[in-house]
């Protein structure tokens, strides 16, 4: 039996204006009140489309149909009046403003003198009954947590009178909790009649929630499949294009000598608030130790302690049997430390400058680069090539500004300068986040050759799926404290994980202190 | 110890609160036209030359028409043109707001004296053109209360107008469609944008609600007291207005009290000109006050952020 379409995109072409072609002749239909996934890399051309049926973008070429009949939008006006609604990745609030303020903003209850703030709030109230998403109408956006900042958006689109919905990579900023959570209220939201879009390249999450789906690979579409029909290794190849397993094979664990050690690591911030709490740890050679634990529970200021960025008020930082607690950042550079940080544009980069400079960044004033005294251009560059040819940089040429490399492109870039560094401590900081499923298998074999080789790495990811495929050992960290240790990997989930990391579940300090050895 | 008896003796003189509210009264106006336009997200640096063309257009146009009033629409108008001007620079061609405004500075300083010479011959002050001023205005019943009669009434007409639209900038903010789309504009554009207002329209508004203020301020100047234009005679109002309504941080009745504090020096700084002080470094006084004023501010917002940063990274917990 046909079922309506209540969202159809016919032929979509997208040229923007520098001659990139970023949708080819795509086709979508979505059905009335079913959960529809959009998949595909970063760079497929999931955004352009969304903008496009969003009315952010016009098409070059082909049609749009909402409940059958033609429409060009000219702006998210036009698309929010026939019925659209979009959850953006970047919350569109304003967070000095409430809850509700921010629900009814640019469609204000009141007049034009006066916006009445309490029919505000009870809107709120009202819709989010309703939905069962629950916001709290008179807090400040700046004061709520990510899931509800969340929910207020899917709220602002609901007041708009959106009946179809598009989600874009909503699960990133959540618990797997929240997730869950999540998943909840959208289908009940789909029982309420509504139609959800829900972009995302976790494919997991994409068979947990959706009916259908629609592949995007280079900007076409590569088919609309019944989900049930497909498992995740034939998604996976449909939208990279080659068999992917984010499985990663390893070999069995042969660790060497224990050479990186951190022992009773205490920060205490500004404000007094403790950060890292008597934190304890060795790695040995050979051996990946996960840190897991929900963003903000001391991760940062560990990998920033141990990269010398943060200075801890106690504690002891051990390379190779060397001292390394208050020795300068490049001196730890030079003893063996790589660092690949957690936030590739800000600290792992300069967007600005070239592929070259951002390559040589850490070796510029080596003898290696230089001829006579000066920095050779061809030796930079032969360097340079090199590095980004190993690791599979896609690139017009070295000397392009970062800033145009695709997201997985430029953690290849930095993962390859700083696995060429030759250290003997990786620390691996969100290697895989917001990057394609293809440069997240390529990051993570990669990360499991280094282990073969003898390196000792720290692995920090919010990504428990990750954390367990590849850690040998795995240290939970809450509110700046270790509070669990798994020594076999194997035996534990990711819910067992999400107790240690909500704080619920807490090991014993000796099972703890199994996580440090002389 | 003179020194402080003479500040002691102004203190006590009813005349010296007079004057403190009739030297705030330009950057007051222009405080609330910096704020409208920071709101908004726009630094308006160009507030001094504003001032000083709204400034010279008042004397120029009440000159030639024989009437306070027209002179007055004139510099207000004078002011909406010049803050379109830079609107026209910052939001069609996207250059930088505080290169445009100091180019426009330095531009109003160097064309009031061009054009004033081309009026009158002279380049330092309008003496020879019959321009008018505006009113003061006496308050029935409150003018006979003793002390409080001599400070708040009789005033001038602006000096009222600027406290009442202390008032309505505030509800502004507070309560109107507008105020809000101002905010949400200034803090997130693209939230702003996303449900459906344009953002360079709003920051238009915003920026001509501000040269119009800065346009008031401009007449008080040399259509107030002094039925005078001079060159260079904002003397760094637009400039101390900016850091005024920092202070203030989008508050309109802060920033009201942040311009009383420069009205307050500046008539300290008037009264103790015959006291041993030299003269020069009392004329000082009220930049350096509000000079310190904005630094105390500063160092304050800046624990405030950081208390504020652990607290939300707290909440990822």
């Amino acid at each position: 039996m046909e079922q309506e379409n209540i969202l159809e995109a016919r032929n979509i072409t997208k040229v923007y204006p520098g001659g990139v072609v970023a949708n080819h002749n795509v086709n979508l239909e979505v059905r009335k009140g079913e959960i529809h996934a959009l998949v595909g890399e970063n760079g497929a051309g999931k955004s352009t489309l969304m903008k496009m049926l969003f009315g952010m973008l016009a098409p070059t070429e082909g049609q749009i149909f909402v409940d059958g009949k033609e429409v060009h939008f000219s702006s998210s006006s036009d698309a929010i009046a026939a019925g659209l609604g979009m959850v953006h990745q970047h919350f569109m609030q304003v967070p000095s403003m409430t809850v509700a303020e921010n629900l009814i903003l640019g469609a204000e209850t009141g007049n034009t003198f006066k916006v009445d703030r309490k029919e505000a709030v009870r809107i709120t109230n009202e819709l989010s009954d309703k939905y069962n998403l629950k916001v709290e109408a008179n807090e400040k956006v700046e004061d709520i947590s990510l899931a509800m900042r969340q929910k207020l958006e899917i709220l602002k689109a609901l007041y708009r009178g959106a009946h179809i919905l598009i989600l874009d990579e909503p699960t990133a900023v959540l618990t797997p909790q929240e997730t869950e959570e999540l998943f909840e209220q959208l289908k009940l939201l789909r029982e309420n009649g509504h139609t959800i879009i829900f972009i995302s390249h976790k494919l997991n999450e994409v068979k947990a929630l959706c009916s259908r789906m629609t592949i995007l690979r280079d900007g076409k579409t590569m088919g609309t499949y019944d989900i049930a029909d497909l498992d995740e290794q034939e998604i996976s190849r449909l939208m990279v294009g080659r068999n992917v397993s984010l499985d990663i094979e390893k070999d069995e664990a042969d660790y060497g000598k224990n050479i990186f050690s951190v022992k009773d690591l205490v920060y205490v911030d500004y404000f007094g608030k403790t950060r890292l709490d008597h934190v304890s740890f060795s790695i040995r050679q050979g051996q990946i130790l996960g840190v897991a634990g929900i963003d903000g529970n001391g991760q940062s200021e560990l990998v920033e302690a141990i990269v010398g960025t943060l200075r801890q008020q106690h504690g002891t930082i051990t390379l190779k049997g060397q001292d390394i607690s208050h020795a300068p950042v490049r001196a730890r550079q030079e003893a063996g430390i790589s660092h690949v940080s957690e936030d590739r544009l800000k600290y792992g980069s300069a967007p600005k400058l070239s592929l070259e400079d951002n390559t040589i960044s850490k070796v510029y004033y080596t003898s290696q680069l230089k001829s006579h005294g000066l920095i050779d251009k061809k030796k930079v560059s032969a360097f340079t090539n090199r590095i980004l040819k190993e690791f599979l940089v896609k690139y017009k040429s070295s000397k392009q500004a970062v800033s145009e490399l695709s997201g997985g492109n430029v953690q290849k870039l930095i993962v390859g300068r700083e696995f060429d560094y030759d250290a003997d401590l990786l620390i691996m900081n969100q290697p895989t986040r917001g990057i394609d499923v293809g440069a997240i298998e390529f990051i993570r074999k990669k990360i499991v050759d280094m282990r073969s080789k003898k390196k000792a790495i720290l692995l920090i990811s919010a990504d428990l799926s990750e954390i367990l495929s590849l850690s040998d050992a795995i240290v939970v960290m809450h509110e700046g404290k270790i509070v669990g240790y798994i020594d076999d990997v194997k035996k534990t989930t990711e819910n067992e994980l999400g107790l240690y990391m909500l704080g619920v579940k807490e090991d014993s300090r000796e099972r703890i202190g199994g996580a440090y050895c002389e | 110890m003179d020194v402080l008896q003479d500040i002691l003796r102004t203190l006590s003189l009813p005349d010296f609160y007079f004057a403190m509210f009739r030297s705030a009264t330009p950057v007051l106006l222009t405080t609330l036209g910096a704020m409208v336009a920071s709101r908004s997200g726009t630094n308006n640096i160009a507030l001094e030359g504003t001032m000083l063309i709204s400034a010279f257009v008042g004397v120029a146009v009440s000159a030639f028409t024989q009437s306070a009033l027209i002179g007055f629409l004139g510099a207000v108008f004078s002011g909406f043109v010049v803050s379109s001007i830079l609107a026209y620079f910052v939001l069609k061609l996207n250059s930088n707001s505080v290169i445009s405004g100091i180019a426009l500075n330095t531009f109003a300083s160097g064309a009031t004296i061009f054009v004033l010479y081309l009026l009158t011959g002279e380049k330092g002050a309008s003496t020879s053109l019959p321009s008018l001023t505006l009113p003061s205005i006496t308050i029935p019943l409150v003018k006979d209360i003793p002390v409080i009669g001599t400070i708040l009434s009789g005033h001038h007409i602006l000096t009222y107008a600027g406290l009442i639209l202390v008032v309505v900038i505030w509800y502004m903010f507070k309560y109107t469609r507008l105020g809000m789309h101002i905010r949400a504009v200034g803090e997130s554009p693209d939230a702003a944008e996303s449900v459906g207002i344009s953002v360079k329209k709003v920051k238009y508004i915003a920026l001509s609600i501000s040269g119009i203020l800065t346009g008031m301020a401009g007449a008080f100047l040399s259509m107030g007291y002094v039925s005078l234009f001079s060159s260079g005679m904002t003397a760094g109002r637009g400039y101390i207005a900016l850091a005024t309504q920092a202070i203030a941080a989008g508050n309109a009745v802060v920033g009201m009290l942040a311009s009383l504090l420069f009205g307050f020096c500046q008539s300290m700084a008037n009264y103790l000109q015959s006291s041993s002080i030299p003269l020069q470094f009392i004329q000082l006084m009220p930049y350096l006050i509000i000079v310190i004023a904005y630094t105390i501010y500063c160092f304050a917002m800046e624990q405030r952020k950081k208390k504020k940063q652990f607290r939300e990274a707290d909440k990822k917990k």
